[in-house]
């Protein structure tokens, strides 16, 4: 079976109908003119390179592709790039500080060992963002962390030290 | 690039979806994508033509009027299961909603588009049924309501026309002095139910049951009440023997073939000891609120 060339051109926008998106990624206006049948998910990673979101079941069960749109975490797989258009969307790319300081988040999961292969992780950050930023309250025990995390597999952890590391995060973050 | 092939239109008003919907029987109304993106990226769905509704004004919110909840078909799970409005008018649509998949999905998934999908293991179709709600369709002829019995025909098929766009769902508040519960089964949070009930008890002065609504999905073609399991427990004290009987009755109502998840007869008994267990809850809370 004869395999893709690593280098082959992979055209990431066919003949099909296109229209025209301006989404604000990470802060900065992006427009780009797509396939209308684009996922968010494709539009992040082939267009604009942002591979840090990652691709596991393509229709909205593991939750690898989480990101957040207008603040709230949500399946970039699951949302066309035309109706992300118009709208703000945050990848796991915005979290670090420029010099590579981690965000408390990505720090608690480096801290707890947290991740092992690492695929899911930063579907499973970006969910929790979306949580602590959402000013609800948060239910720090076992169950309800387990709970926030109940859309976002991990095949590696058995979410132990996931589960460790939301508290340690939720702990190091200013309250509300 | 899963989707197959298709049109997309952003109208600015309902009378330019319905007269786009009304153009191409092929085409889908696209709201938060939760249940038809990923029945295209599974080629499930092809539609002709997305009428993405995002953009048109007035079809979000949630307002209570008239003993009903009326909420619009742009609100996602998420507003609603949230709104303290809601949840004071009828607590058995929080309850529910906590069963809606996760919250990432909650926060961009409708409502409304639940509705439509209407997927016979789905929640809020379940909750429409068993508060007696309705929803709100509009088309080139006019706008009609839709009692939730007729609107759901089948899994995943509504009495929805091609040609119209549901603007609103209504779920009536619950009856003074009623309990409400729901609960279902799963092997994991947040997957469609094997088997989910919902009850709505309001206790006589006597302490027996004088009013009783009791639903199910998950276990059949559609949502649907339970007739004959709320006969058998109207007018009883809802002792555990009637309990008993009641779930029995229920076993009756499974339809749903042998799965990956469940036989016939597991469903079955998974549903009598719902309906067991959510009517007796239903009614303590009645008790409680009396």
């Amino acid at each position: 079976m004869p395999r893709a060339r690593p280098g082959t051109s992979v055209p990431s926008v066919s003949s099909d109908p296109r229209a025209r998106v301006s989404i604000t990624i990470n802060g900065e206006l992006v427009e780009r003119e797509v396939s209308i049948r684009m996922l968010l998910s494709d539009f992040l990673r082939h267009e604009l390179r942002l591979t840090g979101t990652h691709v596991g079941c393509e229709h909205g069960v593991c939750g690898a592709c989480t990101v957040l749109i207008d603040g709230k975490a949500g399946r970039s797989c699951l949302t066309l790039a035309v109706q992300a258009s118009g709208h703000e969307v945050r990848t796991i790319e915005s979290l670090a500080a420029e010099d590579g300081t981690l965000h408390p988040i990505q720090a608690a999961f480096q801290d707890c060992h947290a991740l092992q292969c690492g695929y899911c992780t930063p579907g499973m950050i970006m969910n929790i963002v979306g949580m602590f930023e959402s000013g609800e309250p948060l239910d720090l025990s076992d169950e309800g962390i387990r709970l926030a995390l109940s859309g976002n597999l991990c095949r590696c952890t058995g979410y132990q030290n996931i589960v460790a590391a939301v508290r340690k995060a939720a702990e190091s973050l200013p309250a509300g | 690039m899963k989707p197959a092939l298709f049109e997309y239109s952003a109208p600015q008003t309902v009378a330019e979806a319905i007269a786009l919907l009304a153009a191409d029987p092929g085409a889908m109304v696209l709201a938060g994508g939760q249940s038809l993106v990923p029945a295209m990226n599974l080629r499930l769905a092809s539609p002709s033509r997305l009428v993405d509704i995002q953009h048109i004004p007035g079809l979000s919110g949630i307002s209570v009027a008239g003993g009903e909840i009326i909420v619009r078909a742009l609100t996602t799970h998420r507003e609603l299961e949230l709104s303290g409005e809601a949840h004071r008018a009828n607590p058995v649509i929080r309850e529910a909603m906590a069963h809606v998949a996760h919250i990432p999905i909650r926060n961009r998934g409708t409502v409304v588009g639940s509705l439509c999908h209407a997927d016979a293991a789905a929640e809020m179709p379940m909750v429409l049924v068993l508060t007696g709600g309705s929803v709100v369709a509009e088309g080139p002829q006019g706008t009609r309501t839709i009692g939730a019995e007729d609107f759901f025909q089948f899994h995943m098929t509504t009495s929805r026309e091609s040609h119209e766009l549901v603007v609103e769902a209504r779920f009536p508040v619950l009856p003074a002095g009623a309990g409400a519960a729901f609960d279902e089964f799963t092997r994991r949070h947040g997957d469609y139910a094997i088997a989910a009930v919902g009850a709505i008890v309001r206790l006589g002065r006597d302490g027996a049951a004088d009013k009783v609504a009791v639903a199910t999905c998950g276990v059949g073609s559609r949502p649907m009440r339970l007739p004959a399991v709320e006969a058998r427990l109207i007018g009883t004290r809802l002792a555990a023997e009637d309990l008993a009987a009641a779930g029995e009755i229920a076993k009756d109502a499974v339809t749903a073939p042998d799965d990956i998840n469940a036989t016939t007869s597991y469903r079955q008994r998974v549903v009598a000891t719902l309906v067991r267990r959510v009517v007796e809850k239903a009614a303590h809370r009645a008790g409680q609120g009396r």
